[in-house]
């Protein structure tokens, strides 16, 4: 079998020969983002124009650059010139990218979103790729993705892959911990607790059987940093885990990943494959006493199997509820044996920090506590949505101004949502925070694993409360009473408000609740769904109490205090009508219409698909 | 017995408890849903009692034990979606199809069911439509997507 070096440079001379050759590239970002916008329907137009013109092009799907708001998204690279990216390219605009550029000499600058320049390199109109404010962030973690073949080994090799556990496996396991150690790097699922301490008491314990769990069940609604890694360069991954698997004397690890991303599933067992079929993965891997093997499991669907005893509980068959904590699973794991369980985010980004080292690491990016950077999934109200990559302390609003472009519609931003439904709403007063594990958790949300939704005046935050309760109500595994009891009884008060029925007293009520659950909980589930609820009692009482004493919802959201109606703008097309799926509005031809209340189920049809604007809710 | 997942059990070690959840998950793979006959003879092969079975399977939102229609309607309710309207186009949805999440219509032609996240957040709202993934929803392009589905 071919060494690892001997790999490295056959799979370096074919990405020059890619990067260099007569040949164009088009490279479709084709995750499932990039496919909910239409990536096939353009995959395919380039591949008819491939055959219509008789082109000697190479057409590659690959994962997402993190542009998810101009998806589909395509870079081109054409010999002789830097690539381009493009955006927006639906099947249409790949005809015009043909005929233009891969045909003719017209980069379309009008689709590009940047090109990737040299220095001393420019091309006429369009601008570095460096200059968008999505893409210029350092990227390390994201290095990859976008930029090469997921499911093409080499290009990972090429692009300087497996040099991290390349070094790792010069070192002893205790080297590669204290490596780790110094990076400072803290686990990028949430709770922020140091990795490398985390890795030394598993590998102190005494026995020969040990394991190391990957947490790839992202389950926070509004992240999906896992899902874009995994599908853009699963390889990082599992380097991080050959690391981990050597640092902690574990011969066997298990990838938990939830099956609502069947795309990533793919990915991942395909990439395992690969390294099975290169002995990365087996027996004496790189002629080392080193075993190593990695299984997938598949979530079924339960966001407590985020929860690192549950997700233990799940991978042994049984009903994934937690357990009380001590023993802790890096003592008392999987099969009661020592398990580590790690992030995605977390394990690609050891692979990162073998490769540059830890001190070099620690020093290059972050603030004294949270060091490198971290992934993000920009979402909601913002213009630019996608995945950015930042170094931590960079502050919410130079995340959702400087690199999300501002509020949809220039309309006045409100709070910002992170860490899912265990975090909460940041205000847009407090915007100047830094986003680090310390900052986060004082303004009462938490760093979380990288969801950030931002939420604009149009959004209720009694809404966003309730919503967040009835998801971690759902969720309850109802093995203990504060979590099952309490977030249930939340939720009924928070009903009530939202229907126009609240007390002022219930408010009082919510927060000595909240409390109870807090403190009462036994896993993190319970003791964190209290905090959206919190935050917006901290920083929104003012809305709470307008829909008690007014009965009033003053970002007209809450379905039992509003009312939709057809102003004079009406034209009479009648198309509101035909689209109510109630049958609630009536009008003659050409006139105005009317909605009738009391059979209007407030789905706001009409507004979404009135011309004129004329349907308004108040 | 003979409920035609014999081709599914002779991959899996037999009466290795740890495989449970993947065998369950590819007998609903296969047929949709799973029975009551299914989960008893999985039952039998990885050495777990039915009522464990049914503890699991309830457990977890992905089982399901009735069979779906031809198609189904996944209305993801993410946080992203729902800052962005998607229960306004469940409720929409709903009372086209006349049916509720977790129902199946009467001519077995859509089931309707809410997805917590499919992690598409940045084109949000989104609706998945058994393995196709639609983004930027609204009522109208709601009620087209169930028109192509139906013809």
């Amino acid at each position: 079998m071919a060494t690892l070096d001997e790999m490295r440079a056959k799979a370096l001379a074919e990405w020059r020969t890619a990067e260099q050759g007569r040949q164009s590239h088009v490279l479709v970002g084709a995750a499932t983002c990039g496919k909910a916008a239409g990536a096939l329907e353009t995959l395919a137009a380039f591949q008819s124009q491939q055959a219509k013109h008789g082109l000697d092009i190479a057409v590659t799907q690959v994962g997402c650059i993190g542009v998810c708001y101009m998806e589909p998204v395509v870079a081109i690279r054409k010999p002789g010139h830097p690539m381009i990216l493009y955006g927006n390219v639906d099947a249409r605009a790949a005809g015009r990218l043909t005929q233009k550029w891969l045909l003719g000499d017209n980069p379309c600058a009008d689709l590009a979103i940047g090109a990737f320049l040299q220095e001393g390199q420019s091309v006429d109109g369009i601008p570095p790729l460096s200059a968008h404010p999505m893409l210029g962030t350092p990227r390390l973690i994201l290095r990859n993705c976008g930029l090469i073949d997921p499911t093409d080994f080499s290009h990972y090799l090429a692009r300087g892959g497996h040099k991290g556990f390349e070094k790792a496996l010069a070192l002893t396991p205790q080297q590669v911990i204290d490596e780790v150690k110094k990076s400072g790097l803290r686990g990028r699922g949430g709770a922020g607790f140091t990795t490398g301490v985390k890795w030394q008491i598993c590998h102190d314990q005494p026995g020969e059987v040990k394991y190391l769990i990957c947490n790839a069940d992202e389950g926070d609604p509004g992240a999906f940093m896992n899902r874009s890694l995994i599908e853009g360069d699963p390889h990082v991954l599992l380097e991080g885990m050959l690391i981990g698997g050597y640092a902690l004397g574990a011969a066997e690890g298990y990838i938990y990943i939830r099956a609502e991303y069947p795309l990533a599933v793919e990915r991942l067992k395909f990439a395992i494959q690969q390294l099975r079929d290169v002995g990365l993965l087996g027996s004496a891997i790189l002629g080392s006493d080193f075993h190593f093997d990695i299984h997938i499991r598949e979530g079924a669907g339960a966001f407590v199997c985020g929860e690192e005893t549950a997700l233990i509980a799940s991978i042994e068959g049984q009903r994934g509820m937690p357990r009380s904590r001590p023993p802790f699973p890096a003592t008392s794991g999987l099969g009661g044996k020592p398990t580590v369980i790690n992030n995605v985010e977390t394990l690609a980004t050891v692979a990162i920090v073998m490769r540059t080292g830890g001190n070099e690491y620690a020093r290059q990016y972050g603030t004294e506590c949270s060091k490198g950077t971290k992934t993000f999934a920009l979402a909601g109200k913002v213009k630019n949505t996608g995945l950015i990559e930042v170094p931590l302390g960079t502050t919410l609003r130079q995340i959702v101004f400087d690199i999300g472009g501002g509020i949809l519609n220039d309309k006045q931003i409100k709070a910002v949502q992170t860490g899912g439904p265990s975090g909460g709403c940041i205000p847009a007063d407090r915007l100047d925070t830094p986003v680090d594990y310390e900052s986060l958790t004082a303004v009462g949300s938490i760093m979380g694993s990288g969801g950030m939704i931002v939420m604009d005046e149009d959004n209720c935050m009694v809404d966003v409360a309730h919503y967040f309760l009835s998801f971690t109500k759902e969720e309850s595994c109802g093995k203990c009473s504060p979590c099952r009891l309490g977030t249930r009884h939340m939720l009924e008060i928070l009903e009530r408000i939202s229907a126009g029925q609240g007390k002022l007293e219930d408010l009082e009520r919510l927060e000595k609740l909240s409390n109870t659950v807090k403190d009462g909980s036994l896993c993190g589930l319970g003791q964190t769904a209290p905090n959206p609820v919190l935050t917006t009692l901290r920083y929104f009482r003012d809305e709470y109490v307008t829909h008690i004493t007014e009965r009033r919802c003053p970002a007209a959201v809450c379905q039992g205090l509003i009312a939709y109606e057809i102003t004079g703008a009406c034209t009479g097309c009648a198309i509101c009508a035909r689209l109510c799926p109630v049958g609630a509005i009536a009008g003659d031809k050409k006139l105005l219409h009317v909605i009738d209340p009391k059979v209007c189920v407030r789905c706001g049809a009409c507004r979404d698909c009135c011309k004129y604007n004329a349907v308004v809710v108040h | 017995m003979n409920n035609g997942i014999e081709h599914i059990l002779v991959k899996y070690p037999q009466g290795d408890r740890g495989f449970l959840i993947p065998v369950l998950q590819e007998v609903q793979e296969f047929y949709g849903y799973i029975s009551p006959e299914m989960a008893d003879e999985v039952g039998d092969f990885t050495g777990v009692s039915p009522g464990e079975i049914f503890g699991v399977t309830s457990f977890y939102s992905q089982f399901r034990f009735t069979r779906p229609g031809k198609h189904t309607i996944k209305v993801c309710l993410g946080t992203a979606c729902h800052v962005r309207g998607s229960d306004r186009i469940l409720e929409f949805i709903q009372l086209q199809l006349k049916i509720k999440p977790g129902e199946t219509m009467l001519n077995e032609l859509f089931s309707l069911e809410r997805v917590a996240c499919v992690g598409c957040c940045a084109l949000a709202p989104v609706v998945v439509v058994d393995k196709d993934v639609h983004g930027r929803m609204s009522s109208t392009k709601s009620q087209k997507l169930l028109k192509k589905y139906k013809d």
